[in-house]
């Protein structure tokens, strides 16, 4: 019964979506959001109804009501956990990564033989699986965040590194030029006229980096955390077989993640408005 | 790409990551003579930081030697062998990025034909990897474990875990490239197959199909290396045994960062060779699709 329901609350939400997109208004603010809301929508419906229509038991898949008791009766340890693995290890290491990699870039682009050297050697490592070196990070930093910070702070590096160093050569030969017979100082055209231009690039390498270091900052806590984190609260949750909880936890670091893009997106709109890319939103 | 910078630049880092040795091995080399009532000359501290039995940062030489000992030295079915651990995550790797891009093009295909697809899933695609997937790795074990689904297909449920982590990261790259890619012909050429009256169908398969390979094998490199993250990442939560990534457990449990040095660089190399593989495809269909390089 509740699958019927559920199925024909979808094949609603496709009919409104489907006349939606094809409406005279589908290019407005309010009509791209709500589609994809009602898309999300659509599939929080039917999961919930085949849950409860097919009596999947909770240890398999809890239904989305559920996992919403538990997020209102955990919010305490969410949380802590939120703290110690989103703004402990993930924020300042990817702070410290991408600034270090964006002085380092500075300081590549001046020396050719560096450039040569560095890039190549950086484009590999960024293809790297660097999560690896979370185990090693463990050891030397210990269990608190420090060494999740620092997993993070390798993992963003390289990426962000090989972007802006792309984006600092963007400004081509003429717009230097100009620079050059209005006696322009390195600096000034650094900061005038390159540092801008590289900013889509160092953005793109940005929000690469922002999906890496949640990634960097849970798996590390599989090597060793204190007893609060979401990856370690996640891995005992899951023994305990307190799905609705792990469900919770999962809701968390997306929610997180979103936003933590979505304002990393929301400032490369604000510096980059000028950007083919960002004309005409 | 010249090939003397490289070099100089690896040079350095070689020579500062000796020099990072020392430094970070010799807090043991002093105890150790503080212990025992002895002095630490400099030749002493040199030849001792170098050949610890577990160095904080093991110098290069160490870890070549494991990695060497690790890939020769056994047989290659062996649980000590590197080449066993890597043919493990080689496999997953392999599965996920087979069923992470074919999701990709499907999805690129069905989002490209249809505007409702278009506005509807893309947000949830872009939303989707802002979830960090390590987060839902455990469940996916738990789930591939009591649902059983590797009974059914007659392979390991560690396998389809490890499959389906390496599938979702590996998925979005091939979206967003071959999205691009079936965009990419422009007007003019749209309009010339108008004008030879050809069906919607054969306008994707001749000409939008074709012109997306490039954005394709773009992505597949890409793509590839994000589902050897997966596979390695997946090898975590399952307490696996076998694969780099239980290696790297097993090195850090033990406290041996030699064996957790020396997987790192075996997942090094396969990350290499895997990109180098869809590099090669790529010249070969390319050269057969009439591109001249």
């Amino acid at each position: 019964m509740s699958i019927l329901f559920a199925l024909g609350f979808w094949l609603a939400c496709w009919v409104v979506n489907a006349s939606l997109a094809r409406s005279r208004f589908a290019a407005q603010k309010p009509v791209r959001i709500a589609i994809p809301v009602l898309f999300g929508l659509a599939i929080l419906a039917l999961w919930q109804g085949i849950v409860t229509g097919l009596s999947v038991p909770e240890v398999i898949l809890p239904a989305p009501s559920s996992i919403g008791v538990a997020i209102g009766a955990n919010l305490p340890t969410l949380w802590a956990d939120f703290v110690q693995t989103i703004l402990k290890g993930a924020l300042s290491g990817y702070t410290l990564g991408a600034g270090s990699a964006f002085a380092v870039a500075v300081l590549v682009d001046r020396v050719p033989f560096l450039r040569a050297g560095l890039l190549p050697i950086g484009n590999f490592v960024a293809a790297l699986p660097i999560v690896g070196i979370a185990p090693i990070m463990v050891m030397w930093f210990g269990f608190d965040w420090q060494s999740k910070a620092a997993v993070v702070v390798v993992m963003v590096f390289f990426p962000v590194l090989v972007n802006m160093v792309a984006g600092l050569s963007a400004s081509d030969r003429m717009q230097r030029d100009l620079m050059a017979t209005w006696g322009g100082s390195y600096w000034q055209t650094l900061v005038k006229l390159r540092l801008p231009a590289a900013m889509p690039f160092l953005f793109n390498g940005l929000k690469i980096a922002a999906t890496l270091a949640l990634i960097g900052a849970i798996v590390a806590e599989n090597f060793g955390s204190p007893t609060v984190g979401m990856g370690f609260r996640i891995s005992t949750a899951v023994g305990q077989l307190d799905l609705p909880l792990v469900w919770a936890e999962i809701a968390v670091a997306a929610l997180a993640g979103s936003v933590f893009y979505g304002f990393v997106a929301a400032l490369e709109r604000a510096v980059t408005f000028w950007h083919p890319s960002q004309r005409g939103r | 790409m010249k090939i003397g910078p490289v070099l100089g630049v690896l040079a350095v880092i070689v020579a500062l990551w000796y020099g990072a040795a020392v430094w970070l091995n010799a807090a043991w080399t002093y105890d150790q003579a503080a212990r025992d009532g002895g002095t630490v000359t400099v030749s002493l501290l040199l030849s001792d930081t170098m050949d610890q039995e577990r160095p904080v940062l093991p110098p290069p030489h160490q870890v070549v030697g494991e990695l060497w000992k690790g890939l020769t030295a056994f047989n290659v079915t062996s649980k000590k062998s590197l080449v066993y651990h890597s043919y493990v995550t080689l496999v997953s790797t392999f599965s996920g990025f087979l069923l992470g891009s074919l999701l990709g093009v499907l999805l690129a295909v069905s989002i490209v034909q249809s505007r409702t697809m278009e506005l509807g899933m893309m947000p949830w695609a872009v939303i989707s990897q802002t979830i960090p997937v390590v987060a839902i790795a455990p469940m996916i074990v738990v789930l591939s474990n009591s649902l059983g689904f590797g009974d059914h297909l007659g392979v390991s449920n560690a396998l389809v875990s490890k499959t389906i982590i390496a599938a979702y990261l590996s998925y979005f790259p091939v979206l967003v490239g071959m999205i691009k890619g079936l965009r990419s012909p422009d007007q003019m050429q749209l309009d010339q197959l108008k004008t030879y009256s050809a069906s919607e169908v054969q306008g994707f398969f001749k000409l939008r199909l074709p012109s997306s390979v490039p954005y394709l094998f773009t992505s597949l490199k890409v793509g590839i290396a994000a589902s050897l993250v997966g596979a390695i990442v997946g090898e975590l939560p399952t307490g696996a045994i076998e694969g780099l990534g239980a290696r790297m457990l097993i090195g850090s449990q033990f406290g041996s960062p030699i064996i957790v040095w020396a997987a790192l660089f075996a997942a090094a190399i396969l990350a290499g060779v895997l990109i180098l593989i869809v590099r090669v495809l790529e010249t070969v269909v390319t050269k057969r699709m009439g591109v001249r390089a």
